[in-house]
């Protein structure tokens, strides 16, 4: 019976299923947080306004390029082929033996970030020019305008496809099995190797993989909501001195 | 009286659309000037270019006698010395009103925070904004969100305010606390260069009306001068047509 074999296969391993969760989860948080901070890097340089003539041109032009290749080459091809290039590329060019954690918080990261940059873009083009320019019109710089005004706005605005790319990178992470990273799907593999249950294995993966991603997307739901603040304010009355906020 | 503004030969085209043609005209300090003007005679651009949101095409633009179009010239520190008010108020929607009024004065002015609240006060109180200092814009009045810009453009203790037709986007009940505010500071001795479509408002609070036409200054005078006497063909007719309205 099968129900047995999953109840048995999970008293017997739950330490491996916990500690594959625990790498997946870990690998797809800090990927989907470097990835988010590359995004937001990429999509500030690709809005600047780009100076009329001049050695700064030049150079915005040339790093806007790089930018492009970038986004381009990492969406356009498979993670689980970036984890080979990335993994034995590195071993060859530089003749290091990369830890595998490393190179697997690398992958998702900049895989992330091809895709958050796009999204950051997108976020920066939405938010009206006006409130642009009436930051420029106090004197504030690019960098002060993003900062200040610009990306908070966009990040409330770009949370949602942020937690999106966190519950992809959840379920992607078991990729990184090629290059034999301890995650969820690895260990499971194992398990079912040693007791050639592999439905009954995979199928305590599987929900545990949908718990995973469930609960963060409730949770960022929660933060979302919070972040929005509350739909009323106090008008403060003759007496009230106003408080420090 | 010293010149705050003097703008010579000024030109600016969008493509092969010429939008200004050599305008020449000069604020003086503690003055009230008005632009009027049918609709797509370039009073906007005019405004834009003297605060370098457009990039003017030809000419100079003399600020306390200083060419800030000179390369060499500081625009940020031009620009704090200028407030804006928008037609759409462009209020940071991120921000509460205070911290709208706050935020230049600190990233761009550095001011400490405590400073930067007391003169933000002191001019939301001036706009009879004081109340709603934890209200987000999105949850004010048009007439409102444009007090708060004025206040906002104050804070930053600018020599000019640059008003483009502040009461423009306001329902009609709306634009007389606007107007109010504005003929408050008028009669402050703030020097103040208003585009608007308010007739009877620039009649009063001017000491200069510039009546322009199909990107040119077709005549300039005291608001006696332009309302009761224009010599002009096109500023009898733009009258005409505006005032029967
Ligand atoms: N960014 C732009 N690109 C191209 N043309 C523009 C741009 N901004 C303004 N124009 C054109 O320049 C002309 C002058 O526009 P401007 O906004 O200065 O007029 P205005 O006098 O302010 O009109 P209104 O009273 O409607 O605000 C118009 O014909 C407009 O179409
Ligand atoms: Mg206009």
């Amino acid at each position: 019976m099968s129900f047995e074999w999953i109840v048995r296969i999970v008293s017997e391993n739950w330490p491996m299923f916990l500690r594959g969760a625990g790498m997946t989860l870990f690998i797809a948080l800090i990927g989907t947080v470097i990835g988010a901070v590359i995004g937001l890097m990429a999509g500030v340089i690709r809005t600047i306004p780009m100076p009329e003539r001049g050695p700064k041109k030049l150079v915005l032009k040339i790093i806007n390029i790089i930018l492009s290749i970038y986004i381009e080459f990492f969406r356009g091809t498979p993670m689980i082929v970036q984890a080979m290039v990335i993994y034995y590329g590195s071993a060859l060019a530089f003749n290091i033996d990369m830890n595998v954690m490393l190179a697997a918080v690398i992958v998702v990261s900049i895989n992330t970030g091809a895709y958050m940059a796009e999204i950051v873009r997108g976020g920066i083009v939405s938010i009206d020019k006006g409130q642009y320019e009436a930051a420029q019109a106090i004197g504030m710089n690019h960098f002060q305008t993003m900062t200040n005004v610009v990306l908070p706005q966009v990040i409330r605005n770009i949370l949602p496809a942020t937690g999106n790319q966190f519950v992809i990178n959840i379920k992607d992470t078991s990729v990184l099995n090629v290059i034999s990273v301890s995650e969820l799907y690895f260990l499971t593999k194992s398990v079912a190797g040693n007791n050639f249950r592999y439905f009954e294995s995979f199928f305590v993966a599987c929900m545990i993989y949908f718990v995973m991603t469930f609960a963060v997307t409730r949770i960022l739901l929660y933060f979302e909501r919070k972040l929005d603040g509350p739909d009323n304010y106090t008008v403060l009355n003759e007496e009230l001195e106003p408080k420090k906020i | 009286m010293e010149k705050v503004i003097e703008v010579q030969h000024l030109n600016k085209s969008f493509g092969a659309h010429e939008v200004l043609k050599d305008i020449d005209f000069s604020v003086h300090k503690g003055e009230v000037v008005s632009i009027i003007g049918s609709s797509g005679s370039g009073k906007s651009t005019l405004l834009r270019c003297i605060n370098l949101l457009e990039k003017p095409g030809g000419g100079q633009i003399m600020f306390h006698g200083e060419n800030i179009l000179d390369d060499r010239h500081d625009i940020f520190a031009y620009r704090q010395k200028l407030g804006m008010v928008f037609q759409q108020f462009n209020l940071f929607e991120n921000h509460n009103v205070l911290k709208n009024c706050v935020v230049g004065q600190i990233k761009v002015l550095k001011r400490t925070k405590e400073e930067a609240e007391k003169v933000a006060m002191k001019y939301l109180k001036v706009v009879g904004m004081d109340k709603y200092i934890y209200a987000k814009p999105k949850q004010l009045s048009g007439g409102q969100k444009q007090r708060v810009a004025i206040a906002r453009a104050l804070s930053m203790e600018p020599d000019v305010m640059l008003f483009d037709e502040p009461t423009s986007a306001l329902d009609p009940e709306m634009v007389g606390e606007v107007l109010k505010v504005m003929r408050e500071l008028a009669e402050i001795g703030l020097t103040m260069l208003i585009v608007t479509h308010e007739m009877e408002f620039a009649r009063e609070v001017s000491d200069r009306v510039v009546f322009m036409d199909k990107g040119v200054i077709a005549e300039e005078g005291s608001p006696e001068q332009i309302f009761n006497h224009p010599q002009q063909e096109r500023t009898k007719e733009f009258l005409k047509r505006t005032l029967s309205l």
